[in-house]
């Protein structure tokens, strides 16, 4: 089953996501800010990291820096949950190495669909 | 996927809600200094609201809090400095926010309140950043359009070249190329070709990068947008062109132009110039062939310079012939289909709505938010009970006298076994004060401005627990007691300073555990009440007579009275004398008490006391012939043997005993709860000394048993309320024993001794 690392701060947010997850199969675990993702994504091999930018800690951006300096998240997919639809932003978590982003507001079938796009 | 988005939304509101708290508390500390993580932690709560409330479709949420984000975005760039305006502006915000989420919540609408308090906002931001904001706003709008107002630009493509020259550190992203072709081979039919020129000597090679580059020719009915959307996360770490292989040599220029504008906030225009086109869908509807385009330029133009990438995208349209005109005009009808049956929807859902409302009501349920820890502590106590458990079930399965020792030691194990989860469970329900606490300071900002003071509000303790439900309604007594204190406690600062005073009145914010109770005390630094002036008063209301005898206490007690106000001008902020009667009977509700100190020129001092919880009460249990009652054990003062008491009566025929120097009325509980049955002689019972609400009261009875914790067990839900008993519990040996209340008992005898005395007369 594909594991599923799901950040977010805010909880409405993390059960949604968790949710629509859950529902089509996948293998969630959630993680409400960047420090309690990193502890997570050492103790367990995710194939898909999902994070929102801001968050309280560790920010979205540092824990994908952090993530792919781990040996285990070098090339997984990590999507970022993002408001900011602008490029800056984009490109600063591109610039960061995230895979490519989910523009809030989103819909579960536009979050699965996007998932879907990433796991072989 | 049918996934309900509404069973999100009660979470949504928890966290919205607290982190409006967090944006006030925030906000008022950044008034006294200003600090980076301030202005972040207040920008993320805007941010996550605003997040959730796009998701869950609280329009009018979202827009209002992408204004606040925008400026608050500003001030932690440190472009836009923190002023005292700009907190009374988000603090007003706070505020609004927070109806809105009340009136959401409760299926209302949301009415017009905060769209002046927009308008500041863009009155705020310069005139170039409104500009901006209107186009993010019509950004977001256009997200749910988006798929569909992009057709009406493009034209459906059969074959398209594609070549995509990724850069070598792609895959390090997680982009996998040959996800993307996949995608692409969803589309139609895909034929790709391999330029391995660059894939160095095998001894060069570096797995983790990448080399290659391809050619890629799709056979699909698919337009540019639709594939260059596949290369979205990449478009900035390749080469890529996108051609359609019909009419190479005029699109690809048009497509290269494309290209390069539509990065960056490029494509913000050109998604907003989108929605504008889908806005006029109905003109274009009723329109002919060339007019469709012609309302596409006109779009184009009136849009700014940076729309030039949408001009291009017109022109394409308007070069390929009728084909592109007539699929626009289905476009467009199909738009104008589309809306109208979007608004009908709207129209449908809203009576869904309004008979979901009643329903929805009924199956939101409270919920409590509890640390880890606790839930970890009980996991804990779980676990051992469990061992003793199963440790005294395997003594009982061949059990014999030589093992009594250990069933001893098993059971008093058990014991507490049982009394710490007792108490981890009740402490799930316990949650600091602070919680309380917290929506002070917000009211004291406020309320001294309004009342020209200058007011310190000092907080200590406000991390004592207490229960959620003792909590819930402590809040008004405590806000009321702040605001009595803020409004005629302390001087204004004219007579502080005459008096020798600091300019800045203090009220300090107490709470710490005694005992069984939780002690909360709100002080003022002020000028004290003097007592002369509350007697005179009570006096010329009628309360009391002329020349009574009645200590400093009693006298203070009096403004708690229905009925009493001192204040010379009655203002509109503490009220109409209303209000110490009602906190005082508020917190006599909650099982507590009030007690008042005050020294003239220096302070007053309210003192509460609070049970910890209202479930669970450390009663005394006592005999009254064959009966067992409970009484609590913080009202008992003493206890003493009939034969040595001196009882005598007064008015008739009141029993009272001499306890020092005051007369306590003597309750017969034999009498009064109308025991027949003997046991044990009435000479040799005891006189119960107890205390409610600052009254003292003998009961009689036969004798003292045990103290115990009780359950409380409602009389209310059970049976129904009396007077004089406060619940109900069940004791060990399985009998229902009634709690006594004191206040309720003191009351019933005055009534009873009222009718008697009138009977006889």
């Amino acid at each position: 089953m594909t594991k599923i690392l799901a950040v977010d701060d805010s909880a409405s947010m993390r059960q949604m996501v968790t949710f629509t997850l859950k529902s089509a199969g996948f293998d969630v675990t959630e993680a409400s800010d960047g420090v309690e993702a990193l502890k997570a994504a050492q103790s367990k091999a995710f194939d898909v990291v999902i994070s929102d930018v801001n968050m309280p800690n560790m920010d979205g951006l540092t824990l994908v820096k952090k993530l792919r300096a781990l040996g285990n998240y070098k090339f997984i997919p990590i999507l970022m949950l993002t408001t900011e639809s602008s490029g800056d932003k984009k490109q600063a978590g591109r610039a960061a190495g995230a895979t490519g982003w989910i523009v809030k507001p989103f819909n579960p079938d536009q979050l699965l669909a996007t998932v879907k796009k990433v796991i072989s | 996927m049918e996934i309900d988005l509404s069973q999100f939304h009660q979470v949504f509101f928890e966290e919205s809600f607290e982190g409006l708290d967090v944006m006030e508390q925030e906000l008022l500390n950044l008034e006294e200094d200003s600090d980076l993580e301030n202005v972040n932690t207040i920008f993320r709560a805007a941010h996550s609201i605003k997040g959730g409330s796009a998701t869950f479709n609280f329009k009018d949420v979202a827009d209002f809090t992408h204004v606040m984000e925008t400026l608050l975005d500003e001030m932690r760039e440190g472009s836009r400095p923190v002023t005292r305006e700009i907190i009374d502006l988000l603090l007003k915000s706070v505020d609004c926010l927070r109806g809105m989420l009340n009136k959401i919540q409760d299926d209302e609408p949301v009415g017009e309140a905060h769209c002046e308090l927009i308008n500041s906002f863009n009155l705020l931001l310069s005139g170039e950043a409104i500009v901006e904001t209107e186009v993010n706003t019509a950004a977001e709008q256009a997200v749910e359009t988006q798929p569909i107002a992009a057709d009406t630009t493009e034209d459906l493509h059969h074959y398209w070249n594609i070549q995509f020259i990724p850069q070598s550190h792609i895959l390090e992203t997680g982009n996998e190329p040959v996800r993307m072709f996949r995608e692409l081979k969803g589309m139609g039919v895909l034929e790709s070709t391999v330029d391995v020129s660059k894939v160095p000597d095998f001894d060069e090679l570096v797995p983790e990068s990448c080399f290659l580059s391809w050619r890629l020719r799709l056979d699909a009915d698919t337009e540019y947008d639709t594939i260059k959307e596949v290369f979205e996360w990449v478009e900035d770490e390749c080469e890529l062109t996108i051609d359609n292989a019909e009419e190479p040599e005029v699109k690809k220029q048009d497509v290269k132009k494309q290209e390069v504008e539509k990065q960056g906030p490029i494509t913000e225009s050109e998604i907003s110039v989108d929605t504008v086109i889908s806005d006029k869908e109905v003109t274009a509807v009723e329109t002919d062939d060339i007019e469709v385009s012609g309302a596409e330029k006109t779009t184009g133009d009136s849009s700014s310079d940076k729309m030039e990438s949408t001009n291009a995208i017109v022109s394409i349209s308007g070069a390929v012939s009728n084909k592109t005109s007539d699929v626009a005009k289905e476009k467009s009808q199909k738009l104008a289909t589309e809306t109208q049956n979007s608004s009908q929807a709207k129209v449908k859902s809203t009576a869904v709505n309004e008979e979901k409302k009643n329903q929805k009501k009924a199956t939101s349920t409270a919920s409590i938010r509890v640390g880890i820890d606790k839930v970890d502590t009980l996991i804990d106590l779980v676990g051992e009970l469990v061992i003793t458990q199963s440790m005294l079930s395997e003594l009982g399965d061949n059990f014999t006298m030589a093992k009594l020792n250990q069933l001893v030691s098993g059971l008093s194990e058990l014991e507490q076994n049982t009394r710490e989860l007792q108490e981890s469970v009740m402490r799930i329900r316990m949650l600091p004060i602070g919680f309380v606490f917290n929506r002070l300071p917000r009211m004291v900002r406020d309320l001294s401005s309004q009342l020209g003071k200058k007011v310190h509000l000092a907080i200590k303790g406000e991390s004592t627990e207490l229960d959620k439900t003792v909590m819930e309604q402590i809040g008004d007594p405590l806000t009321h007691l702040v605001r009595n204190a803020l409004d005629h406690g302390l001087e204004s600062t004219e007579q502080r300073i005459a008096a020798g005073k600091s300019e800045e009145g203090t009220v300090t914010l107490n709470a710490f555990h005694q005992g069984g109770n939780i002690v909360i005390e709100v002080s003022d630094n002020g000028g004290g009440i003097d007592p002369d002036v509350i007697y005179d008063k009570a006096v010329e209301k009628g309360m009391i007579q002329q020349g009574e005898e009645l200590v400093k206490e009693q006298i203070l007690g009096l403004i708690m009275e229905p009925g009493f106000s001192t204040a010379a001008v009655v203002s509109d902020v503490s009220g109409r004398g209303v209000g110490m009667d009602v906190v005082k009977r508020n917190i006599n509700n909650l099982g507590g008490s009030v007690e008042i100190e005050s020294n003239l020129g220096k302070g007053t001092t309210f003192t509460i006391r609070l049970p910890l919880t209202l479930a669970i009460l450390d009663g005394q249990l006592i005999r009254v012939a064959n009966e067992v009652y409970v009484l609590p054990l913080v009202s008992i003062i003493e206890s003493i043997p009939l034969s040595m008491v001196e009882i005598s009566k007064i008015a008739g025929d009141m029993k009272v005993y001499k306890l020092h120097n005051e007369y306590v009325p003597i309750i017969d509980l034999r009498e009064e709860f109308v025991i027949q049955r003997g046991g044990g002689a009435n000479s040799e019972g005891l006189l119960a000394i107890v205390e409610g609400e600052n009254r003292k009261i003998a009961l009689k009875i036969d004798d003292l048993m045990g103290q115990q914790q009780v359950v409380i067990k409602s009389l209310d839900s059970h049976y129904k309320s009396i007077q004089g008993v406060s619940g109900a519990t069940i004791l060990g040996d399985g009998r229902v024993s009634l709690i006594l209340d004191i206040v309720g008992l003191a009351k019933r005898a005055a009534i009873r001794a009222n009718h008697r005395r009138e009977k006889v007369a």
